[in-house]
């Protein structure tokens, strides 16, 4: 029984993260229709914005630790809006694919410029924050391991306050639901879509944090396999709805990590695809989200 | 939206003329340099790989980033046969030249079948969804893929086969490459072809006229994914070693790229474009720290600037997103 609550924290602290990631794509998706690839690169680049901030401030203080995450989560939202201005809203309008192949592009970019930057070999994260073990009942949990589940559920609060209770975020539900009836109220579409871009690569960075926290080991690669897991995650709750994100990378997090503990471990990885084409067949609006009728 | 093929009068002799070619050069290939032979062996497989792809993304609209995991299939199908079959069947002093061709021949049409069945694996299921989704499907079974070779101890696990014997040759790879775009030329030429392009354009209107758009889908994978086999074929018995990992998504996108980057539905572009693409790191190659970084500038510049593709001048003929 111990075992089987040990493994289900592991789940939650490693689905906190996918969801962290996954809110960002589903937003993405929510106001431009498009899977923004270079998403997992922005979390590779929120790592190693940690990494050398983290050289800046006092190490094991809580306060070196928020300023950790709250600088790279800024440096994030400018890069993000970076990449929207200067790839993505040349496109508006283009068709998906060639979006889509941009953003490939913009990802190998930047996964490739981190190589060139940080060497491709793997370094080691800094302990940003007081690193303590915690015993209870002959279950373990690291401080790191907590908080990723505190820093994640606030920040999913936070976002949902952001979205539902403040004018942007009425703006940005207005833009998802439709573009030009959004824009004939008197909404500037643009400014939108870079709060967006903005406020997800903050979440992004925000994992990132919190990942190199628990797996300590960065390099320019590291984003490849979450991001890709994440985006499963955000499909699973259903693309576009947030608290789907959040519902599906919990979901696939814990999944993940008791296929891991069990014979099956060298298949985890393919896990998380046979989830996705599972839920895909039975379910295309994933868990949370609706299904549309196309209409001619 | 029409679109307007024009169609090249006779196109079995210009098949006839290309093998023609292939034999010839194979003859002279002893007095070639082996680095510009190696150069137009990858160019081969990689026309094979995107012509191939052309036909399920550029002709039919649907939007595949598996194809290196058919092309897994088809390299370690064929590289189990000719490894373990091989000694058996041509003996110890490993056969005379004839006899391993044709060993080699009937492994890589082996590889093909086994990885369009898995075309028509993926396929049969996956096809009802669209665009974005059916990329991700795509994605996940050809990871999919690549994990359970990864976990095959038989197929040698993570660290893949070794010493496969190296039978490609330039006559191979050039004779298949023709074959390839014979063979999917031909198709999109044909009456029945029309179907293929009648999906791509609008398939809620295909639909109406009583075209079957599922069936037209499946026929392309199963076609894309069977010349994606022969080229993995080709591939392993070229590098002589193959790894799961040589196979990931990137691979995939790599070939998307040429498709995309040739113009959709355009033969001759994306011939172009692998030949272009292929030649691309080794121009690098003496920069080749900063090789990846400007190639996927050189993508992302072409996207916003020439959307349509490099070697697409009609700009009318691409489907709206």
């Amino acid at each position: 029984m111990s075992e089987f609550i040990q493994q289900l924290l592991n789940g939650l602290s490693l689905g906190a993260i996918y969801a962290l990631i996954a809110l960002g794509y589903t937003m993405v998706y929510g106001v431009l229709r498009f899977i923004n690839f270079a998403h997992s690169d922005v979390f590779m680049a929120g790592a190693f914005m940690g990494y050398y901030l983290a050289k800046l401030v006092p190490s094991d203080t809580m306060l070196g630790g928020l300023a950790v995450l709250g600088g790279s989560m800024i440096g994030c939202a400018i890069l993000g809006m970076a990449i929207e201005r200067f790839a993505y809203r040349p496109l508006r309008g283009a068709p998906t694919l060639n979006v889509l192949i941009t953003a490939i592009g913009v990802s190998l970019l930047l996964e490739y410029t981190g190589q060139v930057f940080f060497g491709a070999a793997p370094r080691t994260f800094p302990p940003v924050f007081p690193e303590r073990i915690f015993t209870v009942h002959g279950i373990v949990i690291s401080s790191s391991a907590l908080a990723v589940i505190v820093v994640a559920g606030f920040l999913m609060v936070a976002l949902e306050i952001i979205v539902h209770r403040t004018k942007i975020g009425t703006a940005m539900r207005a833009l998802s639901l439709n573009p030009q009836a959004a824009q004939l109220v008197g909404i500037n579409n643009n400014i939108v879509i870079s709060f967006t871009f903005g406020l997800g690569s903050a979440l992004a960075a925000a994992g990132g944090i919190l990942y190199a926290l628990n797996y300590p080991s960065i390099d320019p690669l590291m984003g490849v396999m979450p991001g890709l897991k994440a985006f499963v995650a955000a499909v699973l709750g259903g693309i576009g709805s947030i608290p789907g994100a959040a519902l599906g990378g919990l979901v696939l997090g814990t999944v993940e990590t008791f296929v891991g503990g069990s014979e099956w471990s060298t298949y985890k990885d393919a896990i998380a695809f046979a989830v996705l084409i599972l839920i895909l067949l039975f379910r295309p609006g994933g868990l949370l989200g609706r299904s549309t009728i196309e209409k001619v | 939206m029409t679109v307007k093929l024009k169609a090249i009068p006779r196109p079995h002799l210009l098949l006839l003329a290309a093998l023609a070619g292939a034999f010839v050069l194979s003859i002279f290939s002893d007095s070639l340099d082996p680095y510009y032979l190696d150069v137009l062996t990858g160019i081969g497989i990689n026309v094979i790989l995107a012509v191939s792809l052309n036909l399920i993304t550029g002709y039919t609209g649907q939007f595949s980033l598996g194809h290196a995991g058919f092309m897994s299939v088809g390299a370690y199908l064929s590289a189990a046969v000719t490894m373990n079959l091989g000694p058996r069947l041509l003996g110890d002093s490993g056969g005379t030249a004839l006899q391993q061709n044709a060993l080699f021949f009937a492994a890589l049409v082996g590889g093909g079948i086994a990885a369009a069945l898995a075309g028509l694996l993926v396929g049969a299921p996956s096809l009802r969804l669209k665009g974005d989704y059916l990329a991700l499907v795509t994605l996940g079974f050809g990871e999919i893929i690549r994990v359970t070779f990864q976990n095959v101890d038989a197929l040698g696990g993570a660290l893949g086969l070794n010493g496969i014997p190296p039978y490609t040759t330039i006559f191979w790879v050039l004779a298949f490459a023709a074959v390839t775009v014979f063979v999917v030329y031909c198709l999109v030429h044909s009456t029945y072809g029309k179907g293929f392009l009648a999906t791509r354009d609008d398939e809620i209107a295909a639909e109406a006229v009583g075209l079957d758009t599922t069936h037209y889908k499946i026929v392309a994978f199963v076609v894309g994914a069977f010349f994606a086999g022969i080229a993995g074929g080709l591939y392993g018995h070229f590098k002589l070693t193959i790894t799961p990992a040589g196979f990931d998504f990137t691979k995939s996108i790599e070939i998307v790229v040429m498709v995309i980057l040739g113009g959709m539905g355009n033969t001759m572009g994306v011939i172009l474009a692998a030949v272009l693409l292929t030649l691309l790191p080794e121009v690098l190659r003496p920069v080749a720290q900063y090789r990846m970084v400007i190639y996927s500038l050189i993508l992302i510049v072409l996207m916003i600037s020439r959307p349509q593709g490099l070697f697409n001048f009609k700009w009318g003929r691409m489907r709206k997103g």
